[in-house]
C-alpha cells in the first residue's frame, strides 16, 4: 500500500512540478481560446486533485486502521440516508462549477463571425492544401521530412532532424493579431485539422464545409498533425502555420499571386509528348509515389503500375481510374486536366511500359463529362 | 420420460404436466449433460460448462489482442519505422480494439454471468440452455473471421475500431470480413443477453425479489438490457456500411445527400452503451468482492441499484461527446457536454458507497480484495480523465491523441480487466474445488498495478503535448514517454503470464482443497454449494430459509 | 415447490446436449465468408454462402423440430412459458432497435444533411452550388434521375392488407382460445395468404421502381434508405409468413391447447411487431 500511496504522490507532484515543460502539458497558449482551455484544464485538475486526495484518503484511513490484522470489529452499518444525499448533491454542484465556465468557452469557440481572412483547408491523402478564397491562390502543403529518415527498417536510416514529421514544404501563411476563419473539408476521407497551439481542432469532413477560428498573437510557426485516422500515412500529414506581421503578409499575398498567374497552366497550351512526361513525372513524384513507389513497383496492397494492364492497356480505364479511385486508390479528380493528362502520359511510358501514347489535357477534360 | 407418458399427455394444461412429470424429469436432467470428451463442450447446455467455454475464449483473445498491443508498443518504442509498413501498424491497432472489446471483455463478463448468475439467484441453469450455446459458439467463428482477415488481399480492416467511413468504404475485402464478424458477435451478445435478462427476471429463488438480489445480478440485468438495445443498432450501422461498400447506396456520401457523419452518430449511440456494458458488470463484481473482504455489508445496496439504473439510462444520452471535434453547432456541443458531465453523479454514489462499505470494515488483502481496490483507485482517474474530457472546449485539444487512449486504457484495463482478474481469484475456489497461490496472486496483482502505470500514465501527458493517437511514427519531442509506456507494456504482459500459471496450477490442485465457503464474507448463494460446484445445482430452488438467512447477512432483509 | 403460481416450479426444463447450435454456427461461419468472397468477386464465395444457408436451414428445421417436440411433450411448465415470453419479448425489443438504426438514417439525412448540402450553408455554396435538394426527387448532386414511390397505390393496397392480416391473426386466436379449432385454422390460412399477397405486391412494386422509375439502392438518401427500410421489413414478412405456416401446420396436425400455445402466440407477436413497422414505414417513407 505504502509504495503505492508515495507513488501516486509523486505522480501527482511531479506533474505540477512540471507543468511548465510543454512535454507534460499543453504547449504555450497562443490565442485566447487556447489559453482559456489551459485554464479550464487547471482548474478542473485542481478540482479533481482535492476530491480523489479527500476520497482515497477516507479510503486509505480505512483500509490502515479497519482491518481484520489490528483485530478491527466490523460494524455492520449499510444505510444513512442523509449522506447518501449529501454525496450525491454536492457532486452535482461541483460540475455545476465546472460546467459554467466551460459553457462561455464553448459559445467563444463557436462564434466565426467576422473573419478578417478565411482560408480553406482540404484534406488530401496524405497532405493538405490550401485555398486563400479572399486572395484567389491555392497551393498543397506536404511534409517535407524525407522517407529517408523515416524507414528504419534495415538500418537506423539518417538522423532525424529536429522537425522530424513536422515540418512542411508549403506552410500556412497568416497576419498576426487578426481573425483567420479556417474552413476544413476534404476530398476522400475524414482528416482533421489542428494547432495545439491555438486552441483549434476541426475535422475535415468530405462533401462537407465545417468551420473554426483563431486569432493568433505572436509571430512565429505553429505545428499540428492530423488527427482523424486516414488510412496509411496518417501520421505523415503535419500542419504548419506561420504566423507574420501585416506587411509581411501582404508581401507574401502578392507574391503568391503572382507566382500563381505564372504557374498556372495555359489550358490553350499545345503539350508535346516530352513536355508532359516531364510535367508527369513531377506530378508523380508529389501524388503517386506513397503508394506506387519511384520505380511503379507498389508494394503490399498497392498494385504496381510497372506492366499493370491498365495503365498498358487502352487510356480510356487509364483515366478513369485516376479520376474515380478505387477501394484504397484516392479520386484525383482534385489535380487539373494537364496534370492528370501528364501524369497518365508519364506512367504510361515509364517503368518499363512502353505504350508509346499520351494523353491530352482536354481528353481528361472530356472524361470528366 | 419414456414414450408412454409423452403419448399420455398430448395436450394437457401446464399445471397438471408440472404434477405429472415433476419425478422422471428430475431424473432426466440430472443425467443428461455429463457427456464425455468434446461432446461434453461442443454440444453443451450446462451453464458452467458453457461459462467455462466463454471464460477460456476471452482469456485466449485477450492474449491475442495483447500482443497485438505489445506489437503496437514496439513500433512505438522509437521515433521511425522499425517493424511495421504504416498500413499494417492500423490493423494491428484495429484489430486490437475490436478483439479487446468484443473478444476479451465483453465475453468474460458475459461467462461470468453464466457460470455464477443460476448459482448466485438459486437457478437450475440459464433460461434457455440450447441458446446458450449457440450464443457461445458463434464466438471462435467471429474471432476466425477477423484473424483470417489478417491473410486476405489487402489485409485486415484498418479504419481503427470504430470503422468510420469514407476510410472504411475505401479499405478491400478485409473489412467485409471485420464486418460479419461484428454481425456474428451482435447475433451472439443478443442471445446471450437474452438469457440472462429472462433467468434474472424470471428465476429467482423465492424469496428473491428483484430488490434483494445480488449486485452483480443487477448489474448484468442492465448490461444485458444496453445490450439488446445497442447491439442491433451496430449491426444496422455495419450493414449501411456494407451496402455503401458494395450495392451503391450513400448513406455516408455527400454525394448522394448522405453524410459520413451519420455513420458516426450511429455508431456511439451504439458504442458509449457499449463502454458501460464493459463497466457495470465490473461494478456488479467489485460490490460482491469488497463486502466480502470488509465483512460489512454493501453500503446503500437501494442506492447502488438506482445508480446503475440512472447510468443506464443518461449512457444513451451522450454519445455526441465522442464527435465534439466534427462541427457540432453550439447547442449540441453543449447538450453532450452536460449530459456526459452528469454522469459523474451516479457513478460517484457507486465510488462513494463501496468506501463506506470499507469504512469500519474488519478488512483482510487477499488477491480479490486487492484487485477491488486496485479498480477503485484507477478506475476513479479514469473516470476524472473522461470528464476532463467531457469538457468540450477540452476535447477540442486533446481529441484523437493520446489522452484519450490514456483514459480508456483506465477504465479498460484497470477497470473491467482488473475486476475480471479480482472475480477470477474470488471465485476460483468455487470453479475448480481448490485454493488458488495467494503468493502468486499477489505478485500479479503488485507487478499489473505497477506495469499498467508505467504504461498508460505517461499517455495522459503525451495526449496533453499533443501527440496524435493511431499513428506509426511520431515527432522527436515525445520519445521518452512512449519508450515509458513501451516498455510498461511489455512488463504488463508478463505479469499475465503470471495468472495463466496460477490459474492453471489451482485447477490442477493448487494450495489444497477449496472449503464451500472459501471466504467468511460471504453469504450469497454461491457459497451454499459444495466447492467445486457440482455439474447440476439448484435443481430444487434452495429454500426459502436459507435464502433468507443469506440476505439478513447482506443486510437486505429486516427483521 | 410452489405449483400454484407456477414461478418456482422446482423443476425447470433444461434441454439435453445439443449437436444444433454449432450447426448453426457452421453454417453462419460459412455465410459470413461466403458473403465476403462473393461480394469481392471470388468465384468459390457464392457456393459458400449458399451451402451456409443450407445448412442454415437444416438446422432451423431440426432445432425447431426439437423445440416442437418437447412442447408437445409437455416438458415445458409455466415457468418456462414465462421464460418464452420474455425472451420472445426482449427479441422483438431487439429488431425494434436494429429498425430504428434505419429510421434514424432516413431521419437524419432528411433532415439535417440533404438540406445541408442543398440550401444556404457553406457546403452548399462551396461544394454544391449547382444543386438544390427536393426530398425526395433529387438527393444527391451525383444521383441519376429517379421517381419516388407514390403512397396511394399499391403501398396503400398493402397497409390495407397487413392490417386485415393482423385482425384474421386475432380472430384466429379467439378461435383457438375458445376452442373452436376451424376458425383458428381458417383465420391463419388467411393470414398466411394475406402475408403471400404482401409480398407479391411488394416484389411487384419493387421491378417497377427498378425497372420504370430509375429507383434503385443507388438514388441518393432517398432510394437507400427506401429500400434498406422496406427491404428488411419485407424480410420480416417472409419470416413471419414462414412462421405462421408452420403454425398452421401444426394447428391441422393437432396442436397447441386453450392453455398452452406459446408457439403460436410468438409468431402472432411477430406478425403484429411486423404490422406496426409497416404502419410507421407508410407515414415516413412513403406518405410525408
Ligand atoms: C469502461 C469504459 C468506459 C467508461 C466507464 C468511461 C467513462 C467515462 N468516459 Fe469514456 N471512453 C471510453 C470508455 C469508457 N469511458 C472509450 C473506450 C473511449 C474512446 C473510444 C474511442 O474513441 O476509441 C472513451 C472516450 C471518451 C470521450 C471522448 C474523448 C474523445 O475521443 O475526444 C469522453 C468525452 O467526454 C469520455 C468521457 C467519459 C466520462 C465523463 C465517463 C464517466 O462515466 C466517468 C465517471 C466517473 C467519475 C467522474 C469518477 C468517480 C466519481 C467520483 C469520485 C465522484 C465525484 C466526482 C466529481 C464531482 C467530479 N470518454
Ligand atoms: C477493452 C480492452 C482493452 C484492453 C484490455 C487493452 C489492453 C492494452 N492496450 Fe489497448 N485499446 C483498446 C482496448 C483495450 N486495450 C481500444 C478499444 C483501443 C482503440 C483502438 C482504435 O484506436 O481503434 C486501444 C488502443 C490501444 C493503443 C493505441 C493504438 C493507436 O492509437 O495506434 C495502445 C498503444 O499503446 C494500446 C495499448 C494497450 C496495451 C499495452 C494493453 C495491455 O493491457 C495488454 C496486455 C496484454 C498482453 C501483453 C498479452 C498477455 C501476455 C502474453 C501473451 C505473453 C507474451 C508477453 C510478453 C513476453 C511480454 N491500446
Ligand atoms: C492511397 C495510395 C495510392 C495513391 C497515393 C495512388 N494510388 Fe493508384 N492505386 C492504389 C491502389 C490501392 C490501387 C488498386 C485499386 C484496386 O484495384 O483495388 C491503385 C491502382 C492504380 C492504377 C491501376 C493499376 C492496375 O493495373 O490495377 C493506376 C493506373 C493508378 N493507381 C494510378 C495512380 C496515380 C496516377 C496516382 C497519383 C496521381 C496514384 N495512383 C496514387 C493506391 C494509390
Ligand atoms: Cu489525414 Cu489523418
Ligand atoms: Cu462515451
Amino acid at each position: 500500500m505504502r509504495v503505492w500511496r508515495s507513488g501516486a504522490a509523486l505522480a501527482l507532484f511531479s506533474s505540477f512540478a512540471c507543468a511548465s515543460d510543454s512535454r507534460f502539458t499543453f504547449q504555450p497558449a497562443q490565442t485566447v481560446i487556447a489559453r482559456d482551455i489551459a485554464d479550464i484544464h487547471n482548474w478542473i485538475m485542481l478540482i479533481i486533485a482535492v476530491i480523489f486526495v479527500t476520497v482515497f484518503g477516507v479510503m486509505f484511513y480505512a483500509i490502515f486502521k479497519h482491518r481484520r490484522s489490528l483485530g478491527h470489529q466490523a460494524k455492520p452499518f449499510h444505510e444513512n440516508t442523509i449522506v447518501e444525499i449529501l454525496w450525491t448533491l454536492i457532486p452535482a454542484l461541483i460540475l455545476i462549477g465546472m460546467a459554467w465556465p466551460a459553457a462561455k468557452v464553448v459559445l467563444a469557440q463557436k462564434d466565426t463571425h467576422d473573419a478578417t481572412l478565411t482560408i480553406k483547408a482540404t484534406g488530401y491523402q496524405w497532405f493538405w492544401g490550401y485555398d486563400y478564397l479572399d486572395s484567389g491562390f491555392s497551393f498543397k502543403s506536404k511534409l517535407k521530412t524525407p522517407r529517408s529518415q523515416i524507414e528504419n527498417y534495415n538500418s537506423p536510416g539518417e538522423p532525424k532532424d529536429e522537425k522530424y514529421l513536422l515540418d512542411v514544404d508549403e506552410p500556412v501563411v497568416v497576419p498576426v493579431n487578426t481573425k483567420v476563419r479556417i474552413l476544413t473539408t476534404s476530398n476522400d476521407v475524414i482528416h482533421s485539422w489542428v494547432i495545439p497551439a491555438f486552441g483549434v481542432r476541426q475535422d475535415a469532413i468530405p462533401g462537407f464545409i465545417r468551420d473554426t477560428w483563431f486569432k493568433a498573437e505572436k509571430e512565429g510557426v505553429f505545428r499540428g498533425q492530423c488527427s482523424e485516422l486516414c488510412g496509411r500515412d496518417h501520421g505523415y500529414m503535419p500542419i504548419v502555420v506561420k504566423v507574420v506581421s501585416q506587411n509581411e503578409y501582404k508581401d507574401w499575398v502578392s507574391k503568391r499571386q503572382a507566382a500563381a498567374k505564372a504557374a498556372a497552366d495555359d489550358p490553350n497550351k499545345n503539350w508535346t509528348k516530352d513536355e508532359l512526361i516531364a510535367r508527369g513525372q513531377k506530378v508523380y513524384e508529389s501524388n503517386c509515389v506513397a503508394c506506387h513507389k519511384a520505380d511503379g513497383k507498389g508494394g503490399g496492397p498497392f498494385p504496381a503500375l510497372a506492366g499493370s494492364k491498365i495503365a498498358t492497356g487502352p487510356a480510356e480505364a487509364h483515366i478513369h481510374i485516376v479520376l474515380t479511385g478505387k477501394n484504397a486508390m484516392p479520386s484525383w479528380a482534385g489535380l487539373t486536366d494537364t496534370e492528370i493528362a501528364a501524369v497518365i502520359s508519364y506512367e504510361r511510358n515509364s517503368f518499363g511500359n512502353h505504350d508509346g501514347d499520351f494523353v491530352l489535357p482536354k481528353t481528361v477534360k472530356a472524361a470528366r463529362k | 420420460m419414456n414414450a408412454a407418458t409423452k403419448a399420455l399427455h398430448p395436450g394437457e394444461s401446464v399445471g397438471e404436466q408440472v404434477h405429472g412429470h415433476t419425478h422422471d424429469h428430475a431424473h432426466d436432467d440430472a443425467h443428461h449433460g455429463a457427456q464425455e470428451g468434446w461432446r461434453r463442450w461442443v454440444y453443451a447446455t450446462n451453464h458452467k460448462d458453457i461459462g467455462t467455454l466463454y471464460l477460456w475464449f476471452s482469456f485466449a483473445m485477450f492474449l491475442v489482442g495483447g500482443v497485438m498491443a505489445l506489437g503496437i508498443r514496439a513500433e512505438l518504442f522509437q521515433p521511425g519505422l522499425q517493424f511495421w509498413q504504416p498500413e499494417f501498424f492500423n490493423q494491428l491497432t484495429t484489430l486490437h480494439g475490436v478483439i479487446m472489446v468484443f473478444g476479451a471483455i465483453m465475453p468474460a463478463f458475459t461467462g461470468l454471468a453464466n457460470w455464477m448468475l443460476p448459482l448466485m439467484i438459486g437457478a437450475p441453469d440459464m433460461a434457455f440452455a440450447r441458446m446458450n450455446n449457440w450464443s457461445f459458439w458463434l464466438l471462435p467463428p467471429a474471432a476466425a473471421l477477423l484473424l483470417i482477415s489478417l491473410f486476405v488481399p489487402g489485409g485486415a480492416a484498418a479504419g481503427g475500431w470504430t470503422l468510420y467511413p469514407p476510410l472504411s468504404i475505401q479499405a478491400g475485402m478485409g473489412m467485409d470480413f471485420a464486418i460479419f464478424a461484428i454481425h456474428l458477435l451482435g447475433i451472439s451478445s443478443i442471445m446471450g443477453s437474452i438469457n440472462i435478462v429472462t433467468t434474472i427476471l424470471n428465476m429467482r429463488a423465492p424469496g428473491m425479489t428483484l430488490l434483494k438480489m445480488p449486485m452483480f445480478a443487477w448489474t448484468m440485468l442492465v448490461t444485458a438490457y444496453l445490450l439488446i438495445a445497442v447491439a442491433p443498432v451496430l449491426a444496422g450501422a455495419v450493414t449501411m456500411l456494407l451496402t455503401d461498400r458494395h450495392f451503391g447506396t450513400h448513406f455516408f456520401k455527400a454525394a448522394g445527400g448522405g453524410d459520413p457523419i451519420l455513420f458516426q452518430h450511429i455508431f456511439w449511440i451504439f458504442g458509449h452503451p457499449e463502454v458501460y456494458i464493459m463497466a457495470l458488470p465490473a461494478f456488479g463484481v467489485v460490490s460482491q468482492i469488497l463486502p466480502t473482504f470488509a465483512r460489512k455489508p454493501l453500503f446503500g445496496y437501494v442506492s447502488m441499484v438506482y445508480a446503475v439504473c440512472a447510468i443506464g439510462i443518461l449512457s444513451f444520452m451522450v454519445w455526441g461527446h465522442h464527435m465534439f471535434a466534427v462541427g457540432f453547432p453550439a447547442t449540441a456541443q453543449l447538450f453532450f457536454m452536460f449530459m456526459t458531465m452528469l454522469i459523474a453523479v451516479p457513478t460517484g454514489v457507486k465510488v462513494f458507497n463501496w468506501i463506506a462499505t470499507m469504512w469500519q470494515g474488519e478488512m483482510t488483502f487477499e488477491t480479490p480484495m486487492l484487485f477491488a481496490i486496485g479498480f477503485l483507485c484507477l478506475f476513479t482517474i479514469g473516470g476524472f480523465s473522461g470528464l476532463v474530457l467531457a469538457l468540450a472546449p477540452v476535447d477540442i485539444a486533446l481529441h484523437a491523441t493520446y489522452y484519450v487512449v490514456g483514459h480508456f486504457h483506465y477504465v479498460l484495463v484497470a477497470g473491467a480487466l482488473f475486476s475480471l482478474f479480482g472475480a477470477a481469484y474470488y471465485w476460483l475456489p468455487k470453479w475448480t474445488g481448490y485454493m488458488y497461490s495467494e503468493f502468486w496472486g499477489k505478485v500479479h496483482f503488485w507487478w499489473s498495478m505497477i506495469a499498467f502505470n508505467i504504461t498508460f500514465f505517461p499517455m495522459h501527458f503525451l495526449g496533453l503535448a499533443g501527440m496524435p493517437r493511431r499513428i506509426p511514427d511520431y515527432p522527436l519531442q515525445f520519445t521518452t514517454f512512449n519508450s515509458m509506456a513501451s516498455v510498461g507494456a511489455f512488463l504488463f504482459g508478463t505479469a499475465q503470464i503470471l495468472f495463466l500459471i496460477n490459474v492453471i496450477r489451482t485447477i490442477r490442485g493448487g494450495v489444497g482443497p477449496a472449503p464451500a465457503r472459501p471466504w467468511d464474507g460471504g453469504h450469497t448463494l454461491e457459497w451454499e454449494v459444495a466447492s467445486p460446484a457440482p455439474h447440476h445445482t439448484w435443481e430444487t430452488p434452495p429454500d426459502e430459509a436459507t435464502v433468507v438467512a443469506g440476505l439478513r447477512l447482506q443486510g437486505l432483509e429486516h427483521s | 415447490m410452489n405449483v400454484e403460481n407456477g414461478v418456482h416450479d422446482a423443476h425447470y426444463f433444461v434441454p439435453a446436449p445439443s449437436r444444433w447450435p454449432i450447426v448453426g454456427s457452421i453454417a453462419l461461419f460459412c455465410m459470413a465468408m461466403g458473403a465476403a468472397f462473393a461480394m469481392n468477386s471470388v468465384g468459390a464465395g457464392k457456393w459458400l454462402l449458399i451451402a451456409g444457408f443450407a445448412i442454415l436451414l437444416w438446422m432451423i428445421v431440426g432445432w425447431f423440430g426439437d423445440v416442437i417436440k418437447e412442447a408437445q411433450a409437455g416438458d415445458y411448465g409455466l415457468q418456462v412459458d414465462h421464460s418464452l415470453r420474455w425472451g420472445m419479448s426482449w427479441f422483438i425489443f431487439s429488431e425494434v432497435m436494429f429498425f430504428a438504426a434505419f429510421f434514424g438514417a432516413l431521419f437524419y439525412t432528411r433532415v439535417i444533411s440533404v438540406p445541408e448540402i442543398g440550401y444556404f450553408s457553406d457546403t452548399h455554396d462551396l461544394l454544391w452550388s449547382s444543386f438544390q435538394a427536393v426530398w425526395p426527387a433529387a438527393t444527391g448532386p451525383k444521383v441519376d434521375a429517379y421517381t419516388a414511390m407514390e403512397a396511394f397505390g399499391l403501398p396503400a393496397i398493402n397497409t390495407a392488407i397487413l392490417l386485415t392480416s393482423g385482425a384474421t391473426l386475432t380472430w384466429a386466436h379467439w378461435g383457438l382460445v375458445e376452442g373452436r379449432r376451424g376458425q383458428l385454422k381458417l383465420g391463419l390460412a388467411i393470414t398466411v395468404l394475406l402475408g403471400c399477397l404482401f409480398l407479391t405486391f411488394q416484389a411487384i412494386e419493387y421491378h417497377h421502381a427498378w425497372t420504370e422509375m430509375g429507383l434503385n439502392l443507388g438514388s441518393g438518401a432517398y432510394g437507400a434508405t427506401f429500400f434498406m427500410l422496406t427491404g428488411f421489413h419485407g424480410m420480416h414478412v417472409l419470416v413471419g409468413t414462414i412462421m405462421l405456416s408452420t403454425m398452421l401446420g401444426r394447428a391441422l396436425k393437432g396442436h397447441f391447447t386453450k392453455e398452452h400455445h406459446f408457439g403460436f402466440e410468438a409468431a402472432a407477436w411477430y406478425w403484429h411487431f411486423v404490422d406496426v413497422v409497416w404502419l410507421i414505414l407508410f407515414v415516413f417513407v412513403y406518405w410525408l
